[in-house]
């Protein structure tokens, strides 16, 4: 009898209080169980950490497009033939043929097809986004020439970003400080976003790392202090710029790093050496290429601010470790890797009114 | 008899209030004591009479000015959206002033707010520290409460600005916000390297488990042992019986040493206290006499070192040029 009563007053009392209290505090966790698969030395829990789950829906956003048909290496060059390439002046007319139906296939809305770019006059400058593809176009070679310590000899081609989409679904806007009169100002950390997990750290990494040259390293490289005046909020700031790495290659801290000292090299893997010119990479086409193309956007294409959509790694990677898995697209397209190309890339389009890069980027 | 294996309290006790200890203050105690059955699951079921006294007034005047500092402050950085207000409520903050502005008194809106929610939450926590001491003096009792309360205050006041005045700074201290202090706490062991290194920070989590450990063990203890009388602990203290007898052999036999009936109750007292005093040392250490725990560690042989299993990564900032 009295185990009975027992019995009904947990039932009864306690357990919908449970059910609620373990409901609440799961709801942001992935459901188990997770693999973790061992990098590192046993017993330091280098994982990597998969959810299975994932897999299908992330495998299914990654497919790559059928290559066209290799153009043949013969024939006249396309500027022989064609006006107003700037460009692609080194192939011939097929191979830039094949191109200009790559871009329409990975960039331009089926509807508008060619037009998406081009009005009567194949040659004619006037539509901005013919002026954003050409400055695109050397950005792409900019990378598979220079950036090599990065994107290795997978390189990358229009679709690595653009995926179909006009613009690439992950970009990043600079967003207006939160003016607020006498109360209290904040580092963004009340401002939940996406991009960073929902931490609450400061939640613009962006502005701070990948435009402007902010020092990412705050861990002290002394067991005593030495000088390094680095605040725990700048450690916030670069907390949050790991996390937004994170986020976007869909890997956790230990892809990269020794948790038990993260700042160390010679217990870190060899892919925090890629993510370290990654970051750089991001950087300087931020302030090399897209800054400069801010006055070329019409204004529906710019940010709250004015300001050009840039990029981060979840531009190309969109949540996976290599983009596409490392399929290499590039190989296909022999047209998109130009000749070495000097590391200050070539003035902005032509209209010139991008501001100057140089006050936005200290010791670029 | 009384019944024990259960969650809750089973008997409950329906007798006129009692109305406390003679008082001799200016201050007497104040409403009508009601008994409240829900409550008296879980503890006494008496609420009131209530006892505010000046130092508890004045605690929670100052305590309810912190909290409508940090609340409003919160209320504010979502436009004053009660709604957002809510769905955001965990990651809102109330920041410390940013690092540049060192030791200096900020506008209220570059951290200003901070400072002055810190200034009323720390009064009344110090108020309330002395109203506890009052009480005990006032009834006779020992200050025990009172100072474990105090080890508890020495970290908050570590955390929130002895350290942060040493370091030079009040950007050092600690933001306002449920999560925002959680992330503060994360990033801080980072940018100093790791705080698991820190030899107080790894004394404080033994005698934080240790208390959690003694505490479920001397409840368990004292409940198996009530059958025979074992709930009058301070009886049983002066007088021991067969309930003491039999839980002292039940540890010796299980656990290899036992406390007495009074010595657990110091063991449980000062594993307690210890958990905020290590606590607030290690923090105390970190940035002003350590700077980075992972590498004291390494300097001290304290860290183990293991295989390398990758080829040598080098840091690219290193290499000629490489981008910086």
């Amino acid at each position: 009898m009295r185990v009975a009563r027992v019995k009904n007053v947990m039932r009864v009392s306690i357990a919908p209080a449970l059910v609620v209290v373990a409901l609440a505090g799961l709801s942001a966790c992935e459901r188990p169980p997770v693999e973790a698969v061992q990098q590192g030395y046993r017993g330091t829990a280098m994982d990597v950490v998969i959810n299975p789950r994932d897999d299908a829906a992330i495998a299914k956003e990654n497919v790559v497009p059928a290559a066209l048909p290799a153009a043949p290496a013969e024939g006249p060059l396309a500027s022989a033939v064609y006006q107003n390439i700037e460009v692609l002046k080194d192939l011939n007319v097929a191979q830039f043929t094949r191109v200009m139906l790559a871009m329409t296939q990975w960039v331009a809305p089926p509807e508008q097809s060619c037009n998406y770019c081009h009005v009567g006059n194949m040659a004619s400058d006037d539509r901005y986004t013919k002026r954003v593809a050409r400055r695109m176009l050397q950005m792409t070679r900019y990378i598979n020439t220079n950036w090599k310590e990065h994107v290795g000899k997978t390189g990358v081609t229009c679709y690595t970003c653009h995926r179909g989409h006009v613009v690439p679904q992950n970009v990043w806007f600079e967003q207006p400080d939160k003016s607020s009169g006498l109360t209290a100002e904040n580092s963004g950390e009340g401002h939940p976003t996406k991009a960073i997990n929902l931490a609450s750290l400061p939640d613009d990494p962006f502005t701070e790392y990948l435009l402007k040259s902010n020092e990412i390293r705050v861990i002290s490289t002394s067991a005593l202090p030495s000088g390094d005046r680095a605040s725990t909020l700048s450690a916030e700031g670069t907390y949050s710029l790991m996390i937004s790495m994170s986020q976007g290659l869909g890997v956790n801290c230990t892809y990269c790093h020794n948790t038990r000292s993260i700042a160390s090299w010679d217990a870190s893997t060899p892919e925090r050496t890629t993510a370290y010119y990654g970051i750089r990479m991001v950087r300087a086409l931020n302030n090399d290429y897209l800054v400069p193309l801010t006055g070329t956007f019409p204004k529906h294409r710019l940010g709250v601010l004015g300001d050009v959509a840039k990029i981060n790694c979840a531009t190309c990677h969109q949540g996976v470790f290599k983009p596409l898995y490392g399929v290499s697209m590039a190989k296909d397209y022999p047209e998109l890797t130009g000749g070495v190309i000097a590391s200050a890339p070539a003035a902005a389009p032509t209209d010139g009114t991008a501001p100057p890069t140089a006050s936005l980027v200290a010791g670029h | 008899m009384a019944e024990y294996q259960n969650l809750f309290t089973r008997v409950q006790i329906r007798a006129a209030a009692y109305e406390g200890a003679a008082l001799d203050g200016t201050w007497t105690r104040q409403g009508k004591p009601f008994f409240a059955y829900w409550i008296g699951r879980f503890g006494d079921a008496q609420i009131g009479p209530f006892y505010l006294g000046t130092t508890g007034l004045l605690s929670l005047l100052c305590g309810f000015i912190a909290f409508e500092i940090i609340g409003l402050n919160m209320l504010a950085s979502v436009d004053w959206n009660p709604v957002q207000f809510v769905r955001q409520l965990p990651w809102l903050a109330l920041e410390p002033p940013a690092p540049s502005n060192g030791l200096h008194l900020p506008r209220l809106q570059d951290g200003g707010w901070w400072l002055m929610a810190g200034f009323f939450l720390t009064s009344s926590v110090l108020l309330w520290w002395l109203r506890m001491y009052r009480r005990a003096r006032a009834l006779g009792m020992g200050t025990h409460v009172a100072w474990a309360f105090a080890a508890a205050i020495w970290l908050y006041l570590v955390l929130g600005i002895i350290r942060p005045v040493l370091m030079g700074s009040f950007g050092e201290a600690v933001p306002f916000g449920i999560f925002p202090h959680l992330d503060w706490v994360a990033a801080f062991s980072l940018r100093y390297g790791n705080l698991f290194y820190n030899p107080f920070h790894c004394l404080s989590i033994a005698f934080l488990y240790g208390s959690t450990l003694l505490f479920a063990m001397h409840g368990g203890t004292i409940l198996a042992v009530s059958r025979f009388g074992g709930d009058r602990e301070l009886e049983q203290i002066v007088d021991r019986g067969t309930a003491a007898e039999r839980a002292a052999l039940f540890w010796r036999w299980t656990m290899g040493f036992n406390a007495t009936f009074e010595s657990i109750h110091r063991w449980a007292w000062w594993f307690a206290v210890l958990c905020p005093l290590c606590g607030g040392i290690g923090i105390l250490l970190t940035g002003t006499v350590v700077d980075n725990w992972y590498l004291w560690a390494v300097k001290h042989h304290v860290a183990p070192m293991y295989p390398q299993v990758w080829p040598t990564v080098i840091d690219p900032a290193t290499l000629p040029g490489a981008p910086k």
